[in-house]
């Protein structure tokens, strides 16, 4: 049997006209496919185990049958068997460092950089190896939680892709030639004032760096210094400049939040505090639910019979967008509209709230009218209490029209607040480019010094940064990776990553973070400070130094105290770097406006284009790390690529189909990529993603996909028009996991209005039950199953996920990956259906009943394509307690824990895979080959015997990352969520040493000590709570009493230990049956 | 005899020590909780402190480890008597490690869970 390759579901765009016509497709559905009931999804249903089918590479001849078993045969008389283990030394420490206790591990405060920004980390360290990022609790930017991004960059530490030493001109050469060449020809320049000495850098918080730029610019006051970051704010800069005339960062108290609209804003993506939205929008969506009865009162105090009690009350958020985002996927209200038309939007809302010189356009359609004005009038029902947000790529006039929004609404001062810029000098960043590639190609430049970016690749591609930087006469450029840009460096100088050097950097509120490093360099190599130091200090002084030095001139508290507690939340002006000048040549620069995006041309008939990052690998930077490949995006579930992005129902009129390789063109350049439809895209528009098509990542991200860079210039913003798209035949194969593991329309995610809920005489049942879900629920005796172990007394462990939280970011996926050393397949194996994630992000859309048309060209059931409702629901092991994975086994290798852990044990099993046919959850992981041991995979390919070569034979790199409590997995071995048993054990052994039976939340206290699975500790909406059920205060016991709670497929008495809170939705009532969600 | 170890202070290399009671990577073991619950240092690692040369007293195989966690009472001591290389089971051992169970509230039937040793 042969696997059918599913990826190439082929649905027509008449065939689920048809289906929606008559209604008779699911409520809620993860793909096309699914929804139009095609024939490839049937097939793919009802082939019961399509991911278990392996296909032989070749034939099986009689004779090379013969001599695979030779081979088999002989191996197992080398091995001998099982008998013995090998021989194995210890080797202590001759001097054993402070605190180290072999088996327990340590934590360190430290910060994560993106950006710029610093958002605060606790790094898990065992034996001076860093295993695993967590947030820093109390820290504004992360209050210990992460993102998908923050977890991953542990990856990055270990990368055996990183570049290694210094070359010269492509040979090995070394850090010191590099500093005497280099101090050569400043020398050189030194009477001129060091003209034609030019500094690129990223967007620079650290106090440090800081310092040390601008004594570089003190002895050098003709040197310029440029600032770029692919994924700039300069939208957000410029747009706060013209409202306030002054570069400030604002702030955004979601927490205050009553009423909240993003104007393509993806507020759980993007910017330096995207956690502390999550964090602050889903305290907002936090229910404590109560017996009905027992706590009157409810959402706004009106109603009687609450059975929601929630303080303060739900917040209630519109979304209008472009490319489908997180922030809409969560929204109450979402307004799918073409990026030209966000100016009118957002001009149509300020006129309505009564922002002077805002006009309402007149060419809108009845039902966004009619939107945008039941938006308005709720703000300003809330006055105070709202947030109006634009989205970072929206030009600076959106910004600064929301901000007078906020302005007029009163909402300036408590929801929104500004802050002194963290960033050492703002510039408008794309303009100080612009001033580096005019100054290249006017010859002017003599040393040009890249330190941590990569231009050649991740610039406009109209500016030509290839072609410029040949020009000058010597580039040194530092990066972590031998990069597209390290073609054109005369130096290259290997970087070190944040977790082995001393620094310091802000965060998006101001507050100073410390780095400190938790490895020695793996691979040698300078940090930023010490490469600037190089040049300006008589002696190369140590990162340390020169943060310390940095930290003392301040006059600051104890270096201890700040080195534990990880960041100063209120750092003085000279701390943070408020007092370091600039040369006045720094400040003026030539910062003209950028030209708006929204105006750009228009030739008719085209295509809008959005341009946005990466959901996974971001700008390109984390291209090469294969976590980040191989996360199912949150809302396409693609990975491993980039992709066209369209409508459906525009990829219908052009009859395109899913893989269908396609050219786009704006302005005169073309990329070639692959097509997806992409459900709630609007018509006539194209989202592109940048990150991909690099030609010199490291040998996993390598020509993925296509570069979207070669097609955007510098004159768009985020978005431009224009664009057209043609197909070029043939297909490109896209790895998307949107129909994997698929448990079809039943019952699974389950929501109701919030009204509804409070409503409902039974709102427990309505749960139950759901609106679509009759299913019979079996009682406590219905059982053939053993019963005994329900009578434990001591830990009952149970897990609650809240999809009202949820609003689907991806963390817990990555969290899970670093903690259970979970490998990466590849891109071919993902499309088998061999992903190996323990926890998956199940995406639903629904049709709901609700929805209706507004573009006048749009029938019905296109609009349900258009904007269909999004659900999140995050799937691990539901650990039931009538397993139907554990009776199937046949050696006995999954058991029952007294805890009611569905334990798994790798030794045991011989891989039947009987378990996994069995489990209706679809849970269950094997691994099909021996991925722990090519871990990386060669441009998302698992490696062959015919393509290894020596860069894979050393993946030893990545073997002090994984986690030494956790048993790496072999071939043919099954797995699956444990709850993180690892951290159940020692929790354990902690409370019994110390005299309890049962964990019991309220006693155990402390970041590190407490007992939290690794998905629960990394959610940024506290979305997922874990504890002990038969103590009936923790948090987990109160949240599966709530009325909201229910199991999945428990008609199946299963019995699951996971649970799920339903959503509760709180829409307008004036737009029922207008446009949105 | 100590020079191996002066010689490691000397110049900084560790020593070598060969392992000899080495379990398996797929199962984990914690001293610190048998320890505190009674079981001695010599009910694994037999009478060290007479072995000129190390050896494994015990054959370390899981058949081995869970009889003592289906039964821990016969090998259960007072915590006095942990380091105790010469401690013998008592007279009245079976008695006596039953009330240490119950004392020390060893959940027995946990102790042969899959999970307790394999993760």
């Amino acid at each position: 049997m042969t696997v059918k390759n599913r990826s190439k579901f082929a649905v027509d765009a008449e065939s689920f006209r048809v289906q929606l016509a008559g209604k008779s497709g699911p409520a809620y559905w993860r793909s096309l496919d699914e929804l139009a009931q095609s024939d490839a999804f049937r097939e793919y249903v009802e082939n019961e185990f399509p991911d278990q089918a392996a296909a032989p590479a070749d034939a099986l001849t009689r004779r090379n049958f013969l001599q695979v078993m030779g081979a088999t045969l002989a191996l197992a008389g080398v091995s001998g068997g099982c008998a013995r283990q090998p021989n194995e030394k210890i080797y202590p420490y001759v001097k054993a460092p402070e605190e180290v206790v072999p088996g327990k591990p340590l934590y360190f405060a430290s910060a994560h950089v993106e950006g710029g920004y610093g958002k605060g980390i606790l790094v898990e360290s065992h034996m001076g190896r860093p295993t695993k990022v967590e947030g820093l609790p109390g820290h504004p930017a992360t209050d210990g939680a992460t993102d998908a991004h923050m977890q991953a960059s542990i990856l990055d530490l270990y990368d055996p892709d990183r570049s290694q030493s210094v070359m010269h001109r492509g040979e090995l050469s070394t850090w010191d030639r590099c500093v005497v060449d280099m101090n050569g020809v400043l020398d050189t320049l030194r009477p001129r004032g060091g003209e034609g000495v030019h500094l690129l850098t990223g967007t620079v918080t650290s106090p440090s760096q800081a310092r040390m730029l601008s004594r570089l610019l003190g002895s050098y006051p003709n040197a310029r210094w440029h600032q770029y970051e692919p994924m700039s704010r300069d939208n957000v800069r410029e747009g706060i400049r013209r409202a306030l005339g002054d570069t400030l960062e604002v702030i955004y108290h979601f927490d205050r939040a009553d009423r909240i609209v993003t104007l393509d804003a993806d507020i759980f993506s993007e910017g330096p505090a995207n956690i502390r939205h999550m964090l602050d929008y889903a305290s907002r969506r936090s229910v404590i639910d109560g017996a009905r009865g027992n706590h009157p009162g409810g959402a706004d105090g009106d109603s009687d019979g609450d059975h929601a009690v929630h303080t303060p009350p739900l917040n209630r958020m519109y979304a209008v967008e472009c490319t489908p985002t997180l922030a809409g996927a969560s929204a109450d209200h979402r307004l799918s509209i073409r990026p030209g038309q966000m100016n009118a939007v957002a001009q149509g809302l300020a006129a309505a709230i009564g922002v002077d010189g805002a006009s309402a356009s007149v060419d809108d359609s009845e039902s966004i009218r009619t939107w945008i004005a039941a938006a308005a009038t709720d703000l300003a029902a809330h006055r105070g209490r709202g947030i109006v947000i634009a989205g970072e790529n929206q030009p600076p006039e959106i910004h600064a029209l929301a901000y007078a929004m906020n302005d007029l609404l009163g909402n300036v001062g408590s929801t929104v607040t500004t802050v002194a810029t963290p960033e050492a000098r703002p510039v408008n960043q794309l303009e100080s480019l612009r001033d580096l590639v005019a100054d290249l190609n006017a010859d002017r430049v003599e040393l040009l010094l890249i330190l941590g970016q990569n231009p050649v690749y991740a610039t406009p591609a109209d500016l030509d940064f290839a072609a410029a930087v040949q020009r000058a006469k010597t580039v040194a450029q530092l990066g972590r990776y031998l990069d597209e840009t390290s073609d054109y460096a005369h130096w290259h100088v290997p970087e070190l990553h944040p977790l082995e050097t001393w620094g310091d950097v802000r965060a998006y509120d101001g507050s100073v973070l410390l780095i400190q490093p938790l490895i020695a360099p793996l691979y040698g190599g300078k940090s930023t400070l010490e490469f600037i130091s190089a040049l300006v200090d008589d002696a190369e002084r140590s990162a340390h130094d020169i943060v310390q030095a940095n930290w003392r001139s301040a006059g600051a508290d104890s270096w201890q105290i700040a080195l534990s507690q990880g960041f100063i939340e209120d750092p003085g002006a000279a701390w943070s770097g408020g007092e370091v000048s600039f040369p006045a040549a720094q400040r003026s620069g030539r910062t003209a406006p950028r030209p708006a995006g929204t105006d750009a041309v228009d030739d008719g008939d085209g295509f809008d284009i959005c341009f946005r990052p990466d959901p996974t690998v971001g700008d390109g930077s984390y291209c090469n790390n294969a976590w980040m490949q191989e996360l199912p995006k949150s809302l396409t579930k693609v990975t491993w690529d980039n992709a066209v992005y369209i409508s459906p129902v525009t990829a219908g009129a052009l009859g395109l189909e899913n893989e269908d390789r396609v050219r786009v063109t704006y302005r005169e350049r073309s990329v070639e990529g692959a097509v997806w439809k992409q459900p709630g895209h609007p018509q006539n528009s194209i989202t592109v993603h940048f990150g991909y098509g690099r030609p010199a990542a490291g040998k996993v991200g390598r020509d993925m996909g296509f570069n979207a860079y070669s097609i955007w210039t510098s004159d768009t913003a985020g978005f431009g028009r224009g664009a057209r798209i043609e197909a070029i035949g043939g297909k490109y194969a896209l790895a998307c996991t949107e129909g994997h593991y698929a448990m079809e329309n039943r019952g699974l995610v389950r929501h109701f209005s919030q009204e509804t809920f409070n409503g409902s005489e039974h709102p427990a049942e309505l749960v139950t039950h759901g609106e679509h879900h009759e299913f019979h629920t079996a009682g406590e005796d219905e059982t053939l199953f053993r019963a005994d172990w329900q009578e434990w007394h001591g830990n009952k462990w149970g897990m609650t996920i809240d999809l009202n939280k949820c609003v689907g970011c991806n963390a817990c996926i990555t969290a899970c990956q670093s903690e259970n050393i979970i490998p990466c397949v590849g891109k071919t194996e993902v499309r088998k259906g061999r992903e190996m994630h323990w926890i998956r992000l199940d995406r639903y859309y629904t049709t709901g009943s609700t929805w209706h048309s507004y573009l006048p060209m749009a029938g019905e059931s296109e609009s349900v394509l258009e904007n269909p409702n999004v659900y999140f629901q995050p799937l691990p092991c539901m650990q039931c307690e009538n397993a139907p994975c554990e009776v199937v086994c046949p050696v006995g290798a999954t058991q029952h824990s007294r805890e009611g852990l569905n334990d798994m044990v790798y030794n045991r099993c011989i891989g039947t895979r009987y378990c996994s046919n069995n489990c209706p959850y679809k849970v269950r992981r094997f691994n099909f080959f021996n991925y722990s041991k090519t871990p990386l995979g060669s441009r998302g390919d698992r490696v062959t015997r015919a393509n290894i070569n020596w860069t894979h034979k050393n993946p030893e790199s990545l073997k002090p990352m994984r986690n030494p409590d956790v048993t790496v997995r072999g071939r043919g071995v099954m797995e699956k969520c444990t709850y993180c048993v690892q951290r159940i054990n020692l929790q354990r052994i902690e409370d019994k040493k110390n005299g309890r039976v049962m964990y019991d939340e309220s006693e155990a206290a402390g970041p590190v000590d407490r007992l939290q699975t690794a998905c629960q500790q990394a959610c940024p909406t506290r979305a997922i709570t874990f504890g002990n059920l038969n103590d009936p205060e923790s948090a987990v016991a109160v949240s599966a009493r709530s009325p909201r709670n229910y199991g999945i497929l428990t008609e199946l008495n299963t019995r699951p230990r996971t649970t799920y809170l339903a959503r509760l939705t709180n829409p307008n009532p004036e737009l029922d049956g207008v446009v949105g969600s | 005899m100590f020079e191996p170890l002066r010689e490691s202070w000397r110049n900084g290399s560790p020593l070598q020590w060969n392992r000899v009671y080495d379990l398996p990577d797929f199962a984990y073991f914690n001293h610190s909780i048998h320890v505190n619950k009674g079981i001695g240092c010599s009910t694994c690692h037999g009478e060290i402190h007479k072995m000129p040369l190390t050896r494994k007293a015990v054959s370390l195989r899981m058949s081995w480890c869970v009889a003592c966690h289906k039964d821990p009472a016969p090998h259960l001591r007072p915590l006095e008597d942990v380091y105790n290389m010469d401690w013998k089971p008592a007279r009245n051992q079976r008695e006596l490690g039953e009330q240490f169970i119950e004392e020390r509230n060893i959940q027995v039937a946990q102790l042969i869970n899959c999970s307790i040793c394999h993760r």
